[in-house]
């Protein structure tokens, strides 16, 4: 019989609030972070889902007295704090860090690779300032890593490697990452439509996200989701280009259940990926129908956070434990008429639902995919 | 003691079948030198490795030098065996910065502002995974972790747990670490 994993606690950093409770609230009002914003000098503006950088600041200056760090570890440290400030860290406690990019802003016309742009040195100083005694284990596979972050603690903790985990994740918006995408025209010219006949491309958003992940939760805990199952399966087909028969997340799906034990009919809703190109939201429609999954309600939280990259993952999946929490399903924000070949059945408006199930989906770059199933408990 | 007894005989439950390094333009197939290349810099060195190993695979040129790296050194192990349940972990430290790197220079001017999408892509360390993956038709898991040094006992947990969850047969696993001229492969096959 294999230990049981629970999600026992999380926190957000986003543009919608500093706290999981002020973004469930936004997001219940149908806020979205997303406008637009200036990102490249001499450029045109794009949609993207910006953290006031003002704000921020207050809020760390608030919270933390040595302002020595950059932008992105102030969103990490701000994410973690109240977790730790709640759990205890000890010589069995894993911590793990998803990100795509890191500190890549450092990179700007230096001729020298700067130390800071290393993920593990960013890593290292996250864990050395609130005192981790384990090596942090970067997780970097592109825009799965957030929820391939969560099954790394789970399987590490199941294996008997450590006992508990922090997993935080983040990425920030940066002239990098829009002038890439950018480039490969993947970017939307307005505010994102995931799954919708007039949807045309990603907004590029930002936001950390810090969860705490144990064999042994106490009995104080709020809340408890059990990480049932996971998996994330390569297509093996193309390295940016999503796959046309949606082999990758057909698989990572029916592993991730399979190991939960759970049917399709079981799932009660699906935090699925929706990036709003047109050819990722297809694949996911055809993944979805092979595993008879058209009829869960689902929706993508890219219209309120735009795609966050090696955070989006786990936001996604806290908003859904939220979302569990409330009894509350929230709509695929701008949605309005499909644009998938297969039929899903995508959330419009606030609705109240019984949880228990909840399947969170990723894919990205590289060909990759991930799926996790969360149990409510 | 118990607790350590127990690991080790789990630990040897665990087999490495076959192994690659690559660096300093050589190659090493399970202890064996198998290429050499007297090439001073890593493009060429990866051009002469594919060319000796006659691989006949045209994509390999698209490639950056980190998932050229990757490539030839899993192209020594996997063969042209099934690998329909081998998994792939690989890790290293400068993620893809090397990459990373040559594409900032592209938008760093804004007189000469060219971001490029067939570098930008290359942007992210698991495209090399993705690349193993296409050549072998290995759908099956994967994973990529940054860390500061190679650290094989955490590559082997990771693996083991993967074996013996039953999600794959074998796993590739192994550190394949580019910077610049600064590189180094070492990749093992694993199986219970």
């Amino acid at each position: 019989m294999k230990k049981e994993i629970y999600i026992t606690d999380y926190n957000c950093v986003t543009p919608l609030g500093f706290d999981v409770a002020s973004n469930w609230n936004h997001l219940v009002e149908g806020k979205s972070g997303v406008a637009l914003h200036k990102v490249i000098e001499n450029q045109e503006a794009f949609y993207a889902s910006i953290i006031d950088t003002e704000k921020l600041e207050k809020e760390f200056k608030s919270n933390f007295a040595n302002p020595d760090f950059t932008r992105l570890e102030k969103m990490f440290l701000l994410s973690l704090k109240p977790l730790v400030e709640k759990h205890e860290i000890t010589e069995e406690t894993a911590f793990i860090l998803s990100t795509t990019k890191g500190n890549i802003s450092l990179l700007k016309n230096q001729t020298a690779l700067p130390g800071g742009a290393y993920l593990s040195n960013l890593a290292q100083k996250i864990a050395d300032y609130f005192g981790f005694k384990t090596k942090p284990i970067v997780v970097s596979n592109a825009c799965v890593s957030g929820v391939m972050a969560i099954a790394v603690a789970k399987n590490m903790i199941q294996a008997g490697k450590y006992k508990d985990a922090f997993v935080i994740a983040g990425d920030e918006v940066s002239e990098f990452v829009i002038s890439g995408f950018n480039s490969f025209q993947a970017i939307g010219t307005e505010p994102c439509k995931p799954y919708d006949k007039n949807r045309n491309g990603i907004n590029i958003g930002e936001a950390a996200a810090a969860t705490y992940i144990t064999a042994a939760p106490s009995e104080n805990e709020k809340f408890r989701f059990k990480i049932s199952g996971d998996s994330a399966i390569n297509d093996a087909n193309h390295i940016s280009g999503p796959s046309r028969t949606g082999d990758g997340l057909y698989a990572s799906i029916k592993n991730a259940m399979t190991e939960a034990n759970v049917t399709s009919e079981q799932i009660d809703f699906i935090s699925a990926h929706g990036t709003a190109t047109i050819y990722n939201d297809e694949m996911e429609a055809i993944a979805f129908n092979r595993m008879k999954l058209q009829n869960i309600p689902l929706n993508s939280m890219k219209g309120y956070y735009g795609h966050c990259l090696g955070a989006s993952g786990l936001l996604e999946s806290i908003i859904s434990m939220e979302s569990a929490r409330h009894g509350i399903l929230i709509p695929s924000k701008n949605f309005e008429e499909t644009g998938v070949s297969q039929p899903l059945n995508i959330i419009k408006e606030n609705q109240s639902a019984a949880i228990q199930y909840i399947l969170k989906t990723a894919s990205g770059f590289g060909g990759c995919n991930a799926a996790i199933v969360l149990e409510k408990c | 003691m118990r607790l350590l007894f127990w690991k080790n005989v789990k630990m040897k439950v665990m087999k490495k079948t076959d192994s690659c390094i690559m660096e300093h333009s050589k190659i090493t197939v399970n202890g064996d030198p198998v290429f050499e290349s007297q090439s001073e810099t890593f493009h060429d060195f990866a051009k002469d490795a594919y060319k000796s190993l006659e691989l006949n695979y045209p994509k390999f040129h698209k490639m950056d030098n980190l998932s050229k790296l990757a490539f030839l050194a899993a192209e020594m192990i996997l063969k042209d065996e099934d690998h329909s349940r081998t998994a792939v972990v690989l890790a290293n430290r400068s993620s893809s910065l090397d990459t990373d790197f040559k594409y900032q220079e592209s938008i760093n001017s804004q007189e000469n502002y060219f971001p490029s999408p067939a570098v930008f892509v290359y942007t992210l360390p698991n495209i090399c995974v993705g690349e193993i993956s296409i050549k072998h038709k290995m759908q099956t898991e994967n994973a990529f972790f940054v860390l500061d040094e190679f650290d094989e006992k955490f590559l082997t947990d990771y693996a083991e747990q993967i074996l013996l969850s039953g999600k794959a047969e074998k796993v590739l696993c192994g550190w394949t670490e580019l910077f610049q001229e600064n590189y180094k492969a070492f990749v093992y096959l694993l199986t219970l």
